[in-house]
C-alpha cells in the first residue's frame, strides 16, 4: 500500500508549467502516426458494406491481387488468428463473414505500394451481397416486425436500480411530472482520424504503432487476430491527435487490419483512416431516449425518481453494456431522493456501433434529469438555484445506489453550486432576464451533476496501473505508464507528479510514448482515471527509489533515513531542515553504491462494487462534482441561439496543473456546446450517414466559442495524488441542459430533444404560440 | 488512374526546390510524402478543418486543396520553416505558453494562420482573430488559449 504523505512544500504540483510535448507539437515535430515510414512500407484501404444488412454471398478477390503493386488482399478467411474484437463480449468481427451488419462494416482490405493504388484496387474486389431488411434506429428495432440483430429480441443488456418504493414516494409527493429526451449522436471529431501502423519483425513477431488511448486494448486485439502469444506482440503509442473516448475499442479494429495486411504481405502497412471513412465506421455517441418521471414536495424536496434509459449501441455490443451501466448510476443525478427507479437498456441496431464518448452514457441522462429540475422549480415557483441546493447530496447522504458521500472522497458539490452562481451573476441575470420582449431575448441556465470517477464496479478488474521510473547516472529519469497522452496533458500531470515525489527538478525528467513493452497492462485511458491510478503508480515506484537514494545519503552523511524529505531538487533532513545532497549528489552516491535506482510502481484502485439485482453498491471510489451555468440570447424570429459565456465550476480535488485544468474545461465545454446546439449525425432512409465530412458535421469554430470562465473548486480526495480526482471528461457533460435551460429562461419554452438547432428551437416556439 | 508526371519548382521554407510529381498530387502530399516535411497535418483532406495550412506568397492557403502545378514558382512557408525546438518564433512560444496547445495536430495550422494574420495585422483585436482563425478547426482546447496565445504574440512580435 502507497504511503499517504503529503509533502509540506509542493514546489512542482499546482503549478503552471509549460507542457512537456509543447514545443515538439508547436514546432510540427511530433510524429504522429501518419507521420511514420519504414522501408518497404505499404499502405492499406479497406472496402466496406453498403448496406446496413446484407449476407455476403461471395467476395472475389483475385481482379484485386492482379493489380501490380498489390501485395496482400485479405478477407475473414486470411485472419491467421481469431476473427472476434473482444470488448465486453466477442460478436464484432475484424472482418466480416456471412452478415454485414452495418453501412461501412470492413469486409476486405489491401495493402499496396501506395494509397492511391490501394484504393483502386478496393474497388476490384467483387463482393455478391443480398440485402436484408434493417433495423434503423432505436424505436424502430424494437417494434414486432423488426429484423433481428442481435441480443435477446435485440437488447443486448438491461440494467436496473431498485431503491426504496417510488410508487409511495409519487404517492408522498405533492407534484409529480413526466417527460421524454431525446439525444442524439456525437462524433468526436478528434483533428486527427485513426490509424496505425503494422510493423512484422524476424521471428513472427509483430510491432504496432497507432494513434489510441488503450495500448493494452490494442495488444489484446492483435494477438487475438494474428494467433500470436501477447510476448510476440508490442504496441507503440504515436503522439494522439484527440481521443475523447474515440480511440479507446475502435483502434483495435484498426491495428488488427493493419496487423493482418501487415503478416500476409511480410511488409510494413500503414494504415490511416479518411475523414469520411473515419466518421461513417468508428464509434460515437449512444443517441438515447430517457423518460424520466419526478416525484417532490412543494418545498421541492425530491420523493421518487423514476427513469427509463434506452441507448441506440449499433450492430455489436463492443462497450455498449458499461456505457449503459455508467449512465444507469448516473440518473438520478447529483440529489438526495429515497426513492429511485431506472429500468435502462442497450438496443440493437443495424447501424454503426457506438462506444465511449467523454461521459460514457452519462450526458444524455443528466440532460435528462437537468432539464427535470428546470421543469419542477418553473411549476413550482422556484428559483432553478434554489432547487438544486435543497437537493444536493451532503456528506452522509446516499446516492441512488446506497453509496454513502463521505469527506474522504472530497466534497465540494454545494461549493460548485455557490460558485458557478456567484461568479455568472445568477441572481441579478435572472431577475433582468425575467419579463422581456422583442425579438432578441437572453436567458440564463444551469446544469449540476456528479461523475463517477475511473471504472467503478463496471470495470473493477481492470482498475489498477503500472509505472516504470529509471534514474540514470547523470540525475536524468525517464518514466514509462500504461496510460495514454492522448492531448489532456497526462505526460505533464505525471512528470509533475514523478519530480514532486522524487523531490528532482522537473527538467530533469522525460516520459516515453506508452509502450506495451515497458510497463504491465494498465487498463485503459478511459473514465478521467490516468492522473489518480498512473499518478499513485509513480509515487509507488518513486517511494522505492527514494529509499535507495536515502540509503546512500544516510551511508555518506549519517542521518537515518526516516528523518529524510525530497523537495525542491534535494534531500533534506526534515528534522532541522537542513540540506544534506542535491538530488543529482545523491544519484551520485546511490550509483556508487550499486544502488538500484530503476522501479516497477503498482497501484490497485479501491475496490467497488455493484449488485446487478437492485442496482446497489459503493460503484466509485471518488466523485467529480460539477456546476455549469449557460447564459444565451435567442433570435425569437429565427430559432437561432448563441452561447454568450458558460461559467464551469468543477470540484477535481487538486489541480497538478491549473493552465492544463482550464484547458480541460474549456476544451470540453465547447464539445458540450455543439452536442447541445449543433452536431447532429444524419441518415438516409437505408442506413447510410450523409453527414460524412467536417462541413455537413459541424463543431464548433472559434467564432461559435464563448468565454469560458473555469472555476477550480478543491476538495482532496484522500486517496489521489496529492489529493487529485480526475477532470477528462466531466466539462462537456452538463453544457447542453445549461443552454437549454437557458433557453427557457430566455423563451420559456422547454427544449426536450438536442442538438437545439434553429430549426428545433423554432418549432418549440412556434409551438409555445399554438398552445 | 496514374497522371502523368510534372516538374514543379518553388521557394520552400527560403530554398529552392524542384520535384517531379504525378500531376494531381496536392501540395500537401508532396510536403509530406516526398519532402518528408510532416509538420503540416492532414485533418479532413477537402479544405474543411485547416490543419493543413501553410503559406504561399504569405497567404494562409489548405495545402490539401492545391494541386501542385499550382505552386509553380511560389514562395511556400511551412511550420518547419518559421522555427524550431531550440529557436521556436514567437508565436509558437505563445501556444506552449499560455497552454494554447494539447493534442497539437491542428496547432500546426493555427501558427501558421495566426503568423499569416500578424504580418499583415501586427494589433489585430478579438474579433479580427476569430475571423483569421475561424477556418482552422480545434477540438481539443475550445479556443480561448490561442486566442490569448495570438493576442500575446501579437504583443511579442512588435
Amino acid at each position: 500500500m502507497i504511503e499517504r504523505q503529503v509533502s509540506v512544500v509542493m514546489s512542482i504540483v499546482g503549478e503552471r508549467v509549460v507542457r512537456v510535448d509543447a514545443a515538439e507539437k508547436a514546432t510540427g515535430r511530433a510524429k504522429f502516426i501518419d507521420d511514420m515510414k519504414f522501408p518497404g512500407m505499404l499502405h492499406a484501404s479497406v472496402l466496406r458494406s453498403p448496406y446496413a444488412h446484407a449476407k455476403i454471398l461471395s467476395i472475389d478477390k483475385s481482379e484485386a491481387e492482379a493489380v501490380p503493386g498489390v501485395y496482400a488482399v485479405c478477407t475473414h478467411e486470411d485472419v491467421p488468428g481469431k476473427n472476434r474484437h473482444h470488448v465486453v463480449t466477442d460478436d464484432q468481427p475484424f472482418f466480416a463473414e456471412d452478415v454485414a451488419r452495418h453501412y461501412g462494416e470492413a469486409i476486405a482490405a489491401v495493402a499496396a505500394e501506395t494509397r492511391e493504388l490501394a484504393e483502386y484496387a478496393v474497388t476490384k474486389i467483387k463482393v455478391e451481397y443480398e440485402e436484408l431488411p434493417a433495423a434503423l434506429g432505436l424505436e424502430n428495432a424494437l417494434l414486432d416486425e423488426a429484423p433481428y440483430v442481435g441480443g435477446e429480441e435485440n437488447i443486448f443488456r438491461r440494467y436496473k436500480i431498485r431503491k426504496g418504493d417510488v410508487d409511495k414516494g409519487f404517492d408522498e409527493s405533492d407534484i409529480v411530472i413526466e417527460h421524454k429526451f431525446v439525444t442524439p449522436y456525437q462524433e468526436h471529431a478528434y483533428l486527427e482520424t485513426n490509424g496505425a501502423l503494422a510493423v512484422p519483425g524476424s521471428v513472427g513477431d509483430m510491432t504496432v504503432y497507432g494513434t489510441m488511448q488503450c495500448p493494452f486494448y490494442v495488444l489484446h486485439a492483435v494477438s487475438d487476430v494474428l494467433g500470436l502469444p501477447q510476448n510476440m506482440v508490442r504496441i507503440i503509442q504515436a503522439a494522439t491527435g484527440g481521443g475523447f473516448g474515440g480511440k479507446e475499442d475502435v483502434p483495435s479494429l484498426v491495428a488488427a487490419i493493419a496487423a493482418v495486411l501487415a503478416c500476409k504481405a511480410g511488409r510494413p502497412v500503414k494504415y490511416i483512416l479518411s475523414r469520411e471513412e473515419d466518421l461513417i465506421c468508428m464509434s460515437k455517441r449512444h443517441p438515447a431516449i430517457v423518460r424520466i418521471k419526478m416525484g417532490a414536495k412543494k418545498t421541492g424536496e425530491l420523493t421518487a425518481i423514476e427513469a427509463d434509459y434506452k441507448v441506440n449501441a449499433g450492430a455489436y455490443v463492443t462497450l455498449s453494456t458499461i456505457v449503459l451501466w455508467r449512465g444507469t448510476v448516473h440518473v438520478a443525478g447529483p440529489y438526495r431522493c429515497p426513492n429511485v427507479k431506472v429500468d435502462a437498456a442497450a438496443v440493437a441496431t443495424n447501424m454503426v456501433p457506438c462506444g465511449a464518448y467523454r461521459g460514457f452514457g452519462t450526458p444524455q441522462v443528466i440532460f435528462a434529469h437537468e432539464s427535470m429540475m428546470d421543469e419542477l422549480a418553473f411549476r413550482l415557483g422556484m428559483d432553478p438555484l434554489e432547487i438544486r441546493k435543497i437537493n444536493a447530496l451532503c456528506v452522509g447522504d446516499e446516492t441512488s445506489t446506497g453509496q454513502v458521500i463521505t469527506e474522504e472522497m472530497g466534497m465540494g458539490l454545494m461549493e460548485t453550486i455557490e460558485r458557478a452562481s456567484e461568479e455568472s451573476g445568477w441572481a441579478e441575470k435572472r431577475k433582468k432576464y425575467s419579463n422581456q420582449e422583442g425579438e432578441t431575448r437572453k436567458g440564463i441556465g444551469m446544469s449540476t451533476f456528479l461523475y463517477g470517477v475511473g471504472l467503478g464496479a463496471g470495470g473493477n478488474y481492470m482498475a489498477r496501473a503500472g509505472a516504470h521510473i529509471q534514474v540514470y547516472d547523470d540525475a536524468s529519469v525517464l518514466l514509462a505508464v500504461g496510460t495514454a497522452e492522448m492531448g489532456q496533458g497526462m505526460k505533464t500531470v505525471l512528470s509533475q507528479i514523478a519530480a514532486e515525489e522524487l523531490g528532482c527538478p522537473l527538467e530533469n525528467v522525460s516520459i516515453i510514448m506508452t509502450d506495451t513493452s515497458h510497463v504491465p497492462d494498465s487498463g485503459p485511458t478511459v473514465a478521467s482515471r490516468s492522473t489518480v491510478v498512473s499518478g499513485n503508480a509513480l509515487r509507488d515506484a518513486a517511494m522505492k527509489i527514494k529509499a535507495g537514494l536515502y540509503a546512500a545519503v544516510s551511508k555518506k552523511k549519517g542521518v537515518p533515513p526516516e528523518v529524510m524529505e525530497s523537495r525542491d531538487g534535494a534531500i533534506y533532513n526534515r528534522e532541522n531542515g537542513k540540506m544534506l545532497m542535491t538530488f543529482g549528489e545523491a544519484v551520485n552516491a546511490a550509483t556508487g553504491t550499486r544502488k538500484h535506482l530503476a522501479a516497477q510502481g503498482w497501484y490497485i484502485s479501491p475496490n467497488t462494487d455493484f449488485n446487478e439485482e437492485d442496482g446497489h453498491g459503493n460503484i466509485y471510489f471518488t466523485y467529480t462534482w460539477v456546476t455549469q451555468v449557460a447564459e444565451v440570447e435567442v433570435d425569437m424570429r429565427t430559432g437561432q441561439v448563441t452561447v454568450e459565456h458558460l461559467t464551469c465550476a468543477h470540484d477535481i480535488g487538486r489541480a497538478i496543473n491549473p493552465t492544463l485544468m482550464e484547458g480541460q474545461i474549456q476544451g470540453g465545454s465547447s464539445q458540450g456546446m455543439g452536442y447541445g446546439t449543433m452536431e447532429e449525425i444524419l441518415y438516409d432512409k437505408k442506413g447510410r450517414m450523409l453527414t460524412t465530412s467536417l462541413s455537413t458535421y459541424m463543431i464548433p469554430t472559434i467564432q461559435d466559442m464563448p468565454d469560458v470562465t473555469p472555476i477550480i473548486v478543491e476538495h482532496p480526495y484522500k486517496e489521489g495524488p496529492y489529493g487529485a480526482k480526475g477532470v477528462g471528461e466531466t466539462p462537456l457533460m452538463g453544457i447542453a441542459p445549461a443552454v437549454t435551460n437557458a433557453i427557457r429562461s430566455a423563451t420559456g419554452v422547454p427544449i426536450r430533444e438536442i442538438p437545439a438547432k434553429p430549426e428545433r428551437v423554432l418549432k418549440s416556439l412556434e409551438g409555445e404560440e399554438i398552445l | 488512374m496514374l497522371s502523368e508526371k510534372v516538374k514543379v519548382s518553388f521557394i520552400l521554407n527560403g530554398s529552392p526546390v524542384e520535384v517531379e510529381v504525378p500531376s494531381h498530387h496536392t501540395l500537401l502530399e508532396v510536403l509530406r510524402e516526398r519532402l518528408n516535411l510532416t509538420g503540416t497535418k492532414e485533418g479532413c483532406g477537402k479544405g474543411e478543418c485547416g490543419a493543413c495550412t501553410v503559406l504561399m506568397n504569405g497567404e494562409p492557403v489548405c495545402s490539401c486543396m492545391l494541386m501542385i502545378t499550382q505552386v509553380e514558382g511560389a514562395e511556400i512557408l511551412t511550420i518547419e520553416g518559421l522555427g524550431d525546438l531550440e529557436n521556436p518564433h514567437p508565436i509558437q512560444r505563445a501556444f506552449m505558453e499560455n497552454g494554447a496547445i494539447q493534442c497539437g495536430f491542428c496547432t500546426p495550422g493555427f501558427i501558421m494562420t495566426a503568423y499569416a494574420l500578424l504580418m499583415k495585422n501586427p494589433n489585430p483585436d478579438r474579433k479580427q482573430i476569430k475571423e483569421a482563425l475561424s477556418g482552422n478547426i480545434c477540438r481539443c482546447t475550445g479556443y480561448m488559449k490561442i486566442e490569448e496565445a495570438v493576442m500575446n504574440a501579437a504583443r511579442e512580435v512588435k
